[in-house]
């Protein structure tokens, strides 16, 4: 039976990191609702965003957009977004290891590079030969710091110059998308070249519409802008969905000691009881051995 | 007529208005009551929006204008 004092002092360590654990799990809620918040006020402006583009698209056939145009691949850049900090779970570890399938797979042949938004993607690719951030500053990992829109989208346009001027052939996105505060779902999302919109019902709102210059030169405004709200809402998302992971770790660790906790004082109780015992036995022995 | 400035972070503006002036790309547009459907692209300036006798202004770096059956959405960046 272990000691009294050793089972005390782990039960004292177990406690405090379970204080830890716990506070940790209710700051990643209140981040989560901050997250959440300000996906659903960006909802409104993609989805206005969306509409306009596929009513002034669909009355335009056969746009050759510089953003639209399909090239053989031979240069990928793959956007990895991961968190910043640990202690989520397997958040981070899946976007890594989802990448280097695909590299390995997918891309099999091309020329890959990463670039990383988030530390933790960072971190894991900065030493290796796809690592790149030529043309996104310094630190383009430390968007996370302050998430913006007008951060997010200096970078949105940044790799939307460098695929225009040929240096890609193809951008993919590859993040944990947010679905609830327990699931995030593993998202390899195609960035450029843009795909044609899908045909929503087309002529569902034949409105005529006044086009201002003209429906070309309204498109081009348009494919930008809907490239920086895809590029946001991937960080968004994966924003909400790192503390939802980091939520359910925590709770997952608060539960796990809560458990380590009454067994430790199980093994408490047992030892102090076992110790109280023999020491009646001792005097009981010592007693009779008076009388005799 | 019913006014939306909505930008990525958040709705700038909502409310009943008389006039908007926008800063269209290809020159200033103003937007009275009834005005017919509209998709135009904006350019930097500012949107002035009359709200009974009160003037709102808005400073935009770009963004699009959408007018349909008097109701006028703005996406600004």
């Amino acid at each position: 039976m272990a000691n009294l004092k050793e089972i005390r002092s782990r039960i004292t360590s177990v406690n405090s990191t379970m204080q830890i654990t716990s506070a940790m799990k209710m700051v990643s809620a209140a981040k989560l609702k901050r997250a959440q918040d300000t996906i659903t006020r960006m909802r409104p402006y993609a989805d206005k965003l969306q509409e306009i583009l596929s009513n002034v698209s669909s009355s335009l056939s056969g746009n050759e957009n510089k953003f639209s145009r399909q090239r053989e691949v031979k240069n990928v850049l793959i956007v990895a977004i991961t968190s910043n900090r640990g202690l989520c779970g397997g958040f981070n570890n899946n976007v890594i290891k989802e990448i280097r399938y695909s590299i390995r797979e997918q891309y099999a042949g091309t020329d890959v590079k990463v670039v990383s938004l988030g530390k933790k993607a960072f971190d894991f690719f900065k030493r290796s030969s796809y690592h790149t951030n030529t043309g996104f500053g310094d630190t383009p990992y430390s968007i996370f710091d302050n998430l913006t829109f007008d951060n997010s989208s200096a970078i949105a346009k940044e790799i939307m110059e460098q695929f225009s001027s040929g240096k890609w052939d193809k951008v993919v996105l590859v993040y944990n998308r947010f679905k609830n505060a327990a699931v995030q779902q593993m998202m390899h999302e195609q960035f450029l070249p843009v795909l044609p919109p899908v045909n929503q019902e087309a002529g569902s709102s034949k409105t005529d519409y006044i086009f201002e210059p003209d429906k070309e030169q309204i498109l081009e405004n348009l494919i930008p802008g809907s490239l920086k709200i895809q590029l946001f809402k991937a960080l968004l998302d994966s924003n909400a969905a790192e503390h939802g992971a980091r939520m359910t770790a925590m709770h997952k660790a608060t539960d796990n000691a809560h458990d380590l906790v009454k067994e430790l004082k199980l093994n408490y109780n047992k030892a102090r009881q076992a110790s109280i015992t023999g020491e009646i036995l001792e005097i009981v022995a010592g007693a009779e051995a008076l009388k005799g | 007529m019913r006014v939306e400035i909505i930008t990525p972070e958040k709705t700038l503006f909502e409310g009943e208005a008389s006039f908007v002036y926008l800063p269209g790309s290809d020159g200033s547009l103003g937007v009275l009551n009834n005005h017919a459907p509209l998709i135009s692209s904006l350019k930097k300036g500012a949107i002035r929006v009359k709200e009974g006798s009160v003037e709102h202004t808005f400073q935009v770096k770009g963004g699009t204008v959408e007018v349909l059956s008097n109701k006028v959405i703005i996406l600004a960046e």
